[in-house]
């Protein structure tokens, strides 16, 4: 597969459609995949790599890129699109200057879910069938792809690109995976226990920005929390509030306009599961304002941005099921 | 309901200019008592009420925060209070998800010919909180020292 996209992205290169790559390379490990441009063929030789640890979604990158002149070539998973999608939505990404190739994803890994199976000291993935197999230090490890991948890829949305000037592979399936068990298992839980699940996560945020840094719905030129006039900007958090307070506004400013991509929880340092605050609110969507899934479409109002008059009152939040 | 003696809850309510602010003129001129705990703050429309400003009143010590505006159709300017009843849904909702109890956050809707409304909802959602009792679960702590 990796060949397969260096040998297309040096084509295009050469015959002038495009002038950079957007892309993966290994970082210092194996396992730290890191987006990375190219600009010429030696480049995509010596360092482009498309393996089970490219989790990074390119999206978001081509809101400066496609404004820097010429044209960018980037590569695109299926989720990645939905997020592709939603921003040229918002009009972030100047359409005409970028060029997307689709390309397959049976699922991403990370290193910490592979640690948490045991498997440390890694040298080296890929896949073989619907096998992972780890190379180590210690020997190779083979793990079924299904417990390997990472949480967010458990609940993927689906193989089908949203996207794309161009597609490598075969096109895939729409997925209906259970996105809401997680959300639903809390919501069934008393208002106490709730509480304490939510301190027990947030209170281990450092406010390092990365989960805003990565996040493609996070594109605003001056961002509130950058803001020192607003009282909540770049600083460690000092008290149980003001971390209950950054994630519930990050959380409530891509409301209606997260995908579910899962890149909030993949950067996460502390392990916060971030998306489960964004699928709460998908969840409520869906539930008050009918079915929503950002970036299907790159045209259209995002249901924070319309209203209907018979939408149910606030109330309904007191009346919902489930325990106090 | 059980009744918290000697706790006097600190009450935000975000009024609209045009309908709920008006009503609780009326309210006053019509001498409807009501708490004096309620500390009214006028906005232009119900839907200027940004997510933070909620979060903000309990950071500095409110213990329950109401929005009052126009009904629904009603609006001064058209549809502000519609975009407005679908943010505070959601985010009313997540403050529940986080642990926060339901009943400290409210949606009014009173217009300016609702002086009674006004106060009954006042009194009503005042005893509401006070039987909760203090806002702990979110709030700065130095806030609540001074």
């Amino acid at each position: 597969m990796q060949s397969q996209l260096i040998e297309r992205a040096k084509a295009l290169l050469a015959d002038g459609t495009v002038d950079r790559v957007l892309g993966w390379k290994a970082g210092e490990f194996a396992y730290d995949m890191t987006p990375a441009l190219f600009s010429s063929a030696q480049e995509l030789d010596e360092g482009f790599a498309y393996d089970a640890f490219c989790g990074a979604n390119l999206s978001k990158y081509l809101v400066k890129e496609s404004r820097k002149g010429g044209r960018v070539l980037a590569f695109l998973k299926p989720c990645d699109t939905y997020s592709m999608n939603q921003l040229l939505k918002e009009h972030r990404i100047l359409r005409e200057n970028v060029y997307l190739i689709g390309v397959p994803c049976q699922g991403k890994t990370d290193v910490e879910t592979l640690r948490a199976l045991g498997i440390t000291s890694i040298t080296a993935a890929r896949q073989e069938g619907e096998d992972l197999v780890v190379e180590t230090l210690y020997g190779q490890r083979r793990i079924p792809l299904a417990e390997a991948m990472a949480e967010r890829c458990k609940a993927c949305k689906g193989k089908k690109h949203m996207i794309y000037d161009e597609r490598i592979g075969e096109e895939g399936e729409l997925e209906n995976p259970d996105r809401f068990g997680q959300v639903a298992a809390l919501e069934a839980m008393s208002s106490e226990e709730r509480f304490a699940f939510w301190r027990g996560e947030l209170s281990r945020c450092i406010r390092c920005n990365a989960c805003r840094n990565v996040c493609p719905a996070c594109t605003c030129e001056q961002c509130v929390f950058d803001n020192p006039a607003s009282g909540v900007d770049n600083k460690a958090a000092a008290t149980s509030f003001e971390e209950n307070m950054f994630h519930i506004i990050r959380a409530f400013h891509v409301a209606g306009r997260c995908t579910d991509c899962g890149e909030c929880s993949r950067v996460c340092p502390q392990r916060i599961p971030l998306h489960l605050l964004n699928r709460k609110f998908i969840k409520d969507i869906n539930t008050f304002y009918g079915e929503y899934q950002a970036g299907e479409e790159a045209e259209g109002r995002t249901p924070l941005t319309a209203y209907t008059e018979g939408d149910v009152e606030p109330s309904v939040v007191y009346t919902k099921g489930g325990n106090d | 309901m059980q009744v918290n003696e000697g706790f006097k809850p600190t009450i935000v309510a975000f009024c609209c200019n045009w309908c709920s602010y008006a009503g609780a003129d009326l309210a006053g001129t019509n001498r409807l008592q009501y708490p004096a705990d309620v500390k009214i703050i006028r906005v232009p429309c119900s839907c200027r009420v940004n997510p933070l400003f909620i979060l903000r009143a309990f950071q500095r010590g409110a213990d329950g925060v109401i929005l009052c505006g126009c009904h629904p159709g009603d609006c001064h300017y058209t549809t502000g209070n519609y975009y407005a009843r679908r943010r505070m849904t959601l985010l009313f909702s997540m403050l529940d998800y986080l642990g926060i109890e339901r009943e400290r956050t409210r949606v009014e809707w009173v217009s300016a010919a609702e002086g009674v409304k006004f106060a009954a909802t006042m009194n009503d959602f005042v005893s509401t909180v006070t039987a909760l009792g203090e806002n702990k679960r979110l709030e700065d702590l130095r806030c609540k020292a001074n």
